[in-house]
């Protein structure tokens, strides 16, 4: 494969798989909650890269502005959820999500 | 397939029109992008990696800052030049702070999991899992595009490729045109007015077209998620908050049980917060202590306590 050919566009998909099976891993096998959320947020820039790589393959550039819609949701998510974790964590002392394992205090 | 020869075409002319026009070259040839590519794959890899790696959260929040950065030149070489742009501002910017913040805030610097996990093989079996999504994911959404015709650039060799292999081939349009002349459809066909400009532009032009009502439904979601951050934030116990002079908690002992007076605080000897002096408060005396003992209206704010409204009741306890 020799430089002047470019780089195929499934490559860019391919490593966006990568980074959101990365991120999975991270959410079911990290137990400190602030570590789960950044894996969340891994796994939705992996799939914001696919978005702009079908959006370059497809000469279109609607892929883009679903991508930035993602990152709106995304800026949402983390702010509700941090709030939700300092919640807990004034709650139960701490931010192990298996502590997290009871409705009530 | 005639729809993919004609995007092939179309996109031949559109490609030698953009080079008349000489819009491309800002996204460099792909040798540029071939080097920046595996330059930057492997550091995004690696950090992705050492997120869910390391102990230290601090230190898992810092590669994952790494790893947006890496995003962001990944959008730029993929001719998105806003979304390079929005992701350091918002993502390695706001977000970041933010989990920093509340890492600092809380003071959670260690890991928090001690001991063994409580499912057994949880390790080994999410490894698995990911491993499988990863083949699954790769299987259905790259593998169509992994060969070289499907490479986006003006090249001679991607070219023939694409021509070599006619009818089978899975070209990449590209987004010259769409960045330079308006949206296309899936034809490859301009759909928009032609507003001129770049990529900024051109998103531009969706968002406050096409797509204006999920962009007013999105301010929606960001008031929402304001609203329930502070409701989510605030102290369930306002008395404690309100009468708070300064007292801090013991180190790891939660606020609620400080304030119930359930917390090492009361055993070591301690005056909780709310039995504090009269003499010793600045504010004199305490009437949140007597809102709670219930003998008088609740207040918000001590400065709407005016003389003419507080009750007979007060006055002495103010002295």
């Amino acid at each position: 494969m020799s430089p002047e050919a470019g780089i195929p566009a499934g490559y860019y998909l391919l490593l966006a798989a990568a980074l959101f099976s990365i991120g999975v891993v991270g959410v079911l096998v990290r137990r400190n909650m602030i570590v789960i959320f950044m894996c969340i947020e891994l796994m939705l820039n992996a799939v914001n890269l696919t978005f702009v790589a079908f959006s370059r393959i497809n000469g279109n550039l609607e892929g883009q502005v679903l991508s930035f819609f993602v990152m709106v949701v995304a800026a949402a998510e983390v702010t509700v959820g941090l709030a939700l974790v300092v919640n807990l964590f004034r709650l139960r002392a701490s931010i192990d999500a298996d502590d997290a394992d009871r409705l009530k205090l | 397939m005639t729809t993919v020869l004609a995007q092939i075409v179309w996109a031949q002319t559109v490609l030698a029109q953009a080079v008349d026009a000489e819009v491309v070259g800002a996204t460099g040839s792909g040798a540029a992008e071939f080097w920046v590519f595996w330059i930057m794959a492997p550091l995004s890899l690696a950090a992705a990696v050492a997120v869910v790696v390391l102990k230290n959260p601090v230190h898992a929040a810092l590669m994952l800052v790494l790893n947006f950065f890496t995003f962001a030149v990944f959008y730029a070489i993929l001719q998105g030049q806003f979304l390079a742009t929005i992701q350091i501002i918002v993502y390695a910017g706001a977000i970041m702070i933010l989990f920093l913040f509340v890492l600092m805030l809380l003071g959670v610097d260690q890991d928090a999991a001690t001991g063994p996990s409580r499912l057994k093989g949880q390790r080994i079996a999410a490894i698995l899992m990911g491993s499988a999504l990863f083949i699954a994911l790769t299987a259905a959404v790259a593998g169509p595009f992994m060969g070289t015709d499907s490479a986006c650039n003006t090249s001679e060799p991607v070219l023939s490729e694409i021509i070599d292999q006619g009818e089978q081939a899975r070209p990449c349009l590209g987004l010259e045109a769409a960045n330079a002349d308006g949206s296309t459809d899936a034809e490859g066909f301009s759909t928009a007015e032609d507003v001129g400009g770049g990529n900024v532009e051109q998103i531009g032009f969706l968002l406050f077209g096409k797509y204006v009502w999920p962009f007013e439904v999105t301010s929606v979601l960001l008031v929402v998620a304001a609203i329930g951050a502070m409701v989510l934030g605030k102290r369930k116990d306002n008395l404690a908050d309100l009468t708070d002079v300064g007292v801090a908690d013991p180190p790891g002992v939660p606020h609620e049980l400080v304030v119930a007076g359930r917390g090492p605080a009361l055993e070591a000897g301690q005056p909780p917060v709310d039995d504090e002096s009269p003499g010793d408060d600045p504010i004199g005396g305490d009437p949140f202590t007597d809102v709670a003992a219930g003998q008088g209206p609740v207040r918000d704010d001590p400065l709407d306590d005016g003389p003419l409204d507080t009750p007979p009741g007060d006055e002495g306890s103010r002295q």
